[in-house]
């Protein structure tokens, strides 16, 4: 096996920018993407750090107060609800199906928008006449009567959510991903691939494609935030997951009914969704600044 | 000429109704799930499944289904509500006027706070203030209405308890309006304690409602303002000896409504979105909430009239907006 050769001397500092480090610039790249990561973890190890079932009941321990506030019970941090199941337990665990939402949907949203855009904007014509078209009825159905009617569809459950947004969300990206195919195809570069004599699908995908890929990263950080604020709302609705299952939405909703009783119950759920809104929200308005140049300038 | 173009989009917005129900039609006739298996006592007879699937038409063929449906739509006849048994026209009118004063006072509202930040924000450049007035609202565009709705029942609800929770009206208030305007015909009749008791029950829902579109309003707005403070028109008013406020609220405002307005426009559209879940978290009696719940009972009739007048709303808006922008911009106008 070869040794992978290392510039050293003088030649190794005329390096641009790496675009890593850019990003490590941009303070709401920091803030958002170290909270996602963080969430990330914690929902992957859900099961080794919560402290309690989540699931767990117990009525002699209902309604307990956070650990602050008078008459808390130790090793109950954010207080229990009515049930007695442990908050802080079910807010971690809710982390679970708020980003398997998030990057489920958005993902599959984004792989529809990305492929119908590319084409759209490399191969133009009917092509380009019949998506964007397509694009423009979409988007004048207003997205709340689409919910209503496709949750009605499709039933209540995680993947009618998951199915709900995608139909709905992959116009954003077919309509971006189509403007910054056109872009990049006016470049030298794309003049210069056609030239040699590239295939056009080629040149598509080897050479259009990875330069529109951050623009497509900064997207799928702002779908992510609209997807988990929907499937709080379903799951507030009692439309998504079966009401067991800890979701934020669910956990704001008993929080709303109880809110004379025990407003605790609505003040953790409440103040975890509104970061994670505000962290992809964050990460993908940096990102995107980061990205571009002109914006950047 | 004028007379075309506004009859052009009139039936551009026919033709978007009626798209809106076949897709609405197509939609719910692919439903899994038997409406008619919910509504039958366990035990029922195959004869009486098939006497009410008859009277609900469920055993035509799906385009007469849909020739039959819209007929009876266009004469105002939207089928009767299968979980709440009632005639759903009468359910609608009853339920609309509640959102649509929810709606209209958030509108209201949105457009005063954002008019007066990006007012103050513009009057403020290249002070401390400036940065953090954009910062702050930097972070508020992020926040959606579900969000404001909760953190506003927190803090207006419970740690500052001033204006009630739930609902439209104290129901030991009520008096017998005779329309279901009851802001507006409390008003009329001058019955102020009544207005004021609606107008408490309304804050919170309205505030969830405007703070998204007025974050919006704010962006929008102030850059609009910004570039028009440079303009050469509003040097001369300023070397002419014009005050700072007179200057932005006179000279630079009439010019940048134009390209807030048409925002505003399509931003309302969400607004009115926004009553489903903002009227469920409140528990205020309008089409919103009563969409929640017909889609948790299924009840085609009522999701289809909800779903139809979401959509004659929303095409209304957009017609007044270009309407409103044609009468507002001189070049439109004559064109």
């Amino acid at each position: 096996m070869a040794e992978p050769i290392t510039i050293t001397g003088p030649a190794a500092q005329f390096r641009p920018p790496s675009r890593f480090k850019t990003l490590l610039t941009e303070p709401k790249v920091l803030f958002g993407g170290g909270f996602i990561l963080l969430l990330l973890v914690i929902a992957i190890l859900a099961p080794l750090i919560a402290p309690k079932n989540p699931l767990e009941q117990d009525l002699m321990l209902g309604s307990l107060p956070p650990a602050w506030l008078d008459g808390a019970e130790p090793g109950y941090y954010l207080g229990t609800d009515d049930l007695g199941r442990d908050v802080l337990s079910r807010l971690l665990y809710g982390s679970r199906i708020a980003l398997f939402v998030a990057v489920v949907s958005a993902s599959l949203a984004a792989l529809i928008g990305t492929v119908l855009g590319l084409l759209a904007g490399w191969y133009g014509g009917w092509t380009d006449r019949i998506i964007s078209r397509i694009v423009d009825i979409w988007m004048a159905f207003p997205p709340v009567l689409l919910s209503i009617l496709l949750v009605a569809v499709f039933g209540s459950g995680v993947h009618s959510v998951i199915a709900a947004i995608v139909i709905i969300d992959w116009t954003r990206f077919c309509r971006v991903i189509r403007a910054e195919t056109l872009a990049q195809a006016q470049l030298d570069y794309i003049t210069a691939a056609r030239t040699v004599g590239f295939p056009r699908m080629k040149i598509l995908t080897r050479e259009i494609f990875p330069n529109i890929v951050p623009v497509l990263i900064a997207l799928v950080s702002l779908e992510m935030g609209i997807a988990v604020v929907v499937e709080a709302i379903l799951s507030f609705v009692g439309l998504s997951v079966s009401s067991d299952t800890p979701t934020w939405g669910g956990m704001i909703a008993q929080g709303r009914q109880l809110i004379h009783h025990a407003w605790w119950l609505l003040v953790a759920p409440l103040a975890v969704l509104f970061a994670t809104v505000l962290a992809f929200n964050q990460l993908g308005g940096g990102l995107r600044r980061a990205f571009d140049p002109v914006m950047r300038r | 000429m004028i007379a075309i173009s506004i009859l052009n989009r009139l039936i551009m917005a026919a033709v978007t109704l009626f798209g809106v129900a076949l897709i609405v039609f197509v939609l719910l006739r692919v439903v899994p799930g038997d409406p008619i298996a919910m509504m039958i006592a366990p035990g029922a007879s195959p004869a009486d499944i098939l006497a009410l699937r008859a009277r609900y038409g469920l055993d035509l063929s799906l385009p007469a289904q849909f020739g039959v449906w819209l007929q009876a739509v266009v004469i105002g006849d939207f089928g009767t509500s299968i979980s709440l048994r009632r005639d759903v026209l009468e359910l609608l009118l009853g339920r609309l006027p509640a959102t649509l004063e929810l709606a209209f006072a958030a509108l209201v509202v949105a457009v005063l706070i954002g008019g007066a930040v990006a007012v103050i924000g513009t009057l403020s450049r290249r002070t401390p203030l400036e940065p953090a007035i954009d910062a702050t609202n930097g972070v508020l565009l992020a926040v959606p209405d579900f969000v404001w709705a909760l953190a506003l029942v927190l803090l207006l609800g419970v740690l500052f308890p001033i204006f009630p929770l739930s609902g439209r009206i104290d129901p030991t208030l009520s008096i017998d309006f005779t329309t279901p305007f009851y802001l507006a015909e409390s008003l009329v009749r001058l019955r102020f304690d009544i207005f004021l008791d609606i107008a408490a029950h309304m804050v919170m829902p309205v505030l969830a409602l405007a703070l998204p579109l007025a974050t919006v309003i704010t962006r929008i707005l102030k850059e609009a303002l910004l570039e028009a403070m440079v303009q050469d028109y509003v040097l001369l008013a300023r070397l002419k000896g014009m005050s700072e406020v007179r200057l932005v609220l006179q000279e630079a405002l009439r010019n940048a409504i134009g390209p807030a307005l048409s925002l505003t426009g399509v931003q309302f559209t969400f607004l009115v979105g926004g009553t489903v879940i903002v009227e469920r978290i409140f528990s205020y009696p309008g089409i919103g909430n009563m969409a929640i719940d017909a889609v948790i009972n299924r009840d085609l009739p009522l999701i289809q009239g909800l779903v139809l007048v979401f959509g004659a709303i929303f095409i209304v808006i957009n017609l007044g907006v270009d309407l409103l922008a044609a009468a507002l911009n001189p070049r439109l106008r004559h064109g």
